[in-house]
């Protein structure tokens, strides 16, 4: 068995989720090769991707990020942050660069930085399009021109080969736009000699922080050793152990196939896979493959904006209008778009918590118990005035409205809040989910910035 | 007799794989059941389409992991993540309709 092997700390699940210090310091003392962090995620929903903004807080962000840039620049271990800012687009890499650079003032560090753009232009996606390189995933509409012009920001998720160039040029800080979250963790072992199939899987893990530990979390460490066939995983928090229940359980966790999960020019192959518990919190994963595709595919993710929202809330405690909810709220959206006319455009939701606030349509019970409801009423318009018309509207219509058999005729909803309605601002639709086939995995621009006390050069 | 998926699964959880996915895990307490719900099919695509009102094609799979005793099927989205209408950006609470599930087992 060979000796050789290398060692990965991964800070917390989403940079700016947080890690406490003494586990951070613990992954730090078992001497890393490289610390690494996922700082991004399509979960949060596509108004991040479409907006420019980051999910995550600025304070917090910096946070982490000082801890690792500090640690890792003194010790000369390399940090590789990827899908920069949450989405990873220009704006979100530009964001999450000037806290680096910020905190490189701040604590006087020396470091090279590369920092990789995986913007793809509008005008790439459709030539691409037309050349009959691009592959729609499961229940994701066909793309068109329309949807390419409407997305201000499409990305590619990119894969090993960016970050390994940056790596390669020298660089000890990695930043990267949209990233396949293995990668960030993968990209350095591949290229010192270690299997993709295990680097990738580690990643796999380690992307969610303690997630996959028990009991998980992430917002603490985790940390991996890997050999020339295995890899080992541990916790470095005494409150929690990776066991081969929480370690193998993990790999069903947002993924549609455990066996088989799909990345930039490939798959991770499980299906020879072992989870064996070391003991003292540690689980060893043997097995685990890579499976190369034929043509190298990216992910690329868009988000456009599809109007304005505007927002009230208010509950409900009239057992009379609680059992009524429905017809109640069907006129009431009737008499308001008998009122607004052609004037006000948009769309209204009502989300009734209580009855089917999480569910909708597809919530198994029918018979409502609760003895209160809340309501969320919804506008979606092209304007934000329009929005805010129809949100206001149809409050003070709901308020009064007389419906059958009422007693309490003062008013209909209890306002938790003055003022009662909420300007929710721009709401973005995900555009595009597709797959594109790219001739030049590692073809995506990289900036080489020579960081010196804090100071560019 | 009848018993409850609660007394025999440790984890049933739901979240998206992607914005237009929604994928559901259950984990059984031991080798024993998951075997006894694999075996009977229990979990089954007509069980997942009636559960969650999807057709069968909406069903992209039914996976058993035998690595942590568990079954994952993953369905379509009723609307895309965020899209207007979606009530659960995450898809982290659309496991309810899987704790009804009953089945027999004697003793």
């Amino acid at each position: 068995m060979s000796a050789r092997e290398f060692r990965v700390l991964s800070p917390t699940a989403i940079l700016g989720y947080g890690f406490p210090e003494e586990s951070f310091r613990n992954g730090v003392a078992k001497k890393p090769d490289l610390i690494a962090c996922d700082a991004g995620s399509t979960d949060p929903g596509p108004y991040y991707l479409g907006s420019g903004k980051s999910f995550t807080d600025r304070a917090f962000v910096k946070r982490d990020l000082t801890f690792m840039l500090v640690e890792g620049v003194r010790r000369g271990v390399p940090v590789v942050v990827g899908t920069a800012g949450g989405s990873g687009a220009a704006p979100h890499l530009a964001w999450c660069r000037s806290i680096i650079e910020e905190i490189a003032r701040e604590q006087n560090l020396s470091f090279t930085m590369g920092v990789i753009a995986s913007d793809v232009s509008k005008q790439t996606v459709k030539a691409a399009l037309a050349a009959g390189r691009i592959q729609a995933l499961p229940f994701v509409p066909t793309l068109d021109g329309k949807a390419i012009d409407e997305s201000p920001h499409i990305v590619a998720q990119i894969g090993c080969e960016p970050l390994q160039k940056a790596l390669a040029a020298g660089c000890n800080v990695v930043l990267a736009g949209r990233c396949y979250d293995p990668a960030n963790f993968a990209a350095l072992p591949i290229m010192k000699g270690f299997p993709e199939g295990l680097c990738l899987h580690m990643g796999k893990i380690l992307e969610c922080g303690a997630i996959a530990a028990t009991p998980g979390s992430g917002a603490d460490c985790a940390f991996a050793t890997i050999f020339d066939d295995r890899f080992v995983l541990e916790a470095l928090s005494p409150k929690r152990r990776f066991t081969r229940e929480s370690a193998a359980a993990h790999t069903l966790y947002e993924k549609s196939d455990p066996y088989r999960l799909p990345g930039p020019g490939g798959l991770i192959d499980l299906t020879g896979c072992s989870f064996t518990d070391l003991g003292e919190g540690r689980v060893e994963v043997r097995g685990s493959r890579h499976e190369k595709t034929p043509a190298y595919w990216v992910k690329l993710e868009g988000s456009r904006r599809i109007g304005s929202r505007s927002l009230s809330i208010a509950g409900v405690r009239d057992p009379i209008m609680v059992r009524d909810i429905e017809p109640v709220l069907e006129a009431v959206r009737q008499q308001v778009r008998a009122m607004a006319g052609n004037t006000v455009a948009g769309e209204l939701y009502f989300h009734v918590y209580g009855k089917n606030g999480v569910m909708g349509p597809g919530e198994p019970v029918r018979i409502t118990t609760s003895h209160e409801l809340g309501i969320v009423i919804e506008a979606i318009s092209p304007t934000q005035e329009q929005a805010d018309t129809l949100v206001s509207v149809t409050r003070s219509t709901l308020l009064h409205y007389g419906y059958p058999g009422r007693i309490s005729t003062a008013g209909n909803l209890a306002f938790p809040f003055s003022p009662s309605d909420i300007r929710a601002g721009d709401v973005y639709g995900f555009s595009i989910y597709h797959l594109m086939q790219v001739d030049d995995p590692a073809g995506f621009p990289l900036e080489v910035v020579h960081v010196r006390n804090g100071a560019k050069s | 007799m009848k018993k409850s998926i609660l007394d025999v699964a440790r984890v049933i959880r739901s979240k998206n794989s992607g914005p237009y996915e929604l994928t559901l895990d259950v984990m059984f307490n031991d080798r024993k059941h998951y075997e006894l719900f694999r075996d009977r099919a229990i979990i089954s695509r007509d069980l997942i389409s009636r559960l969650y009102n999807v057709d069968t094609s909406e069903i992209l799979g039914i996976v058993w992991f035998e690595p942590c005793n568990a079954v994952k099927a993953t369905i379509r989205r009723r609307i895309a993540s965020g899209a207007p209408g979606d009530t659960d950006i995450y898809g982290a609470q659309q496991h309810a309709p899987l704790l009804s599930i009953e089945f027999e087992e004697e003793g």
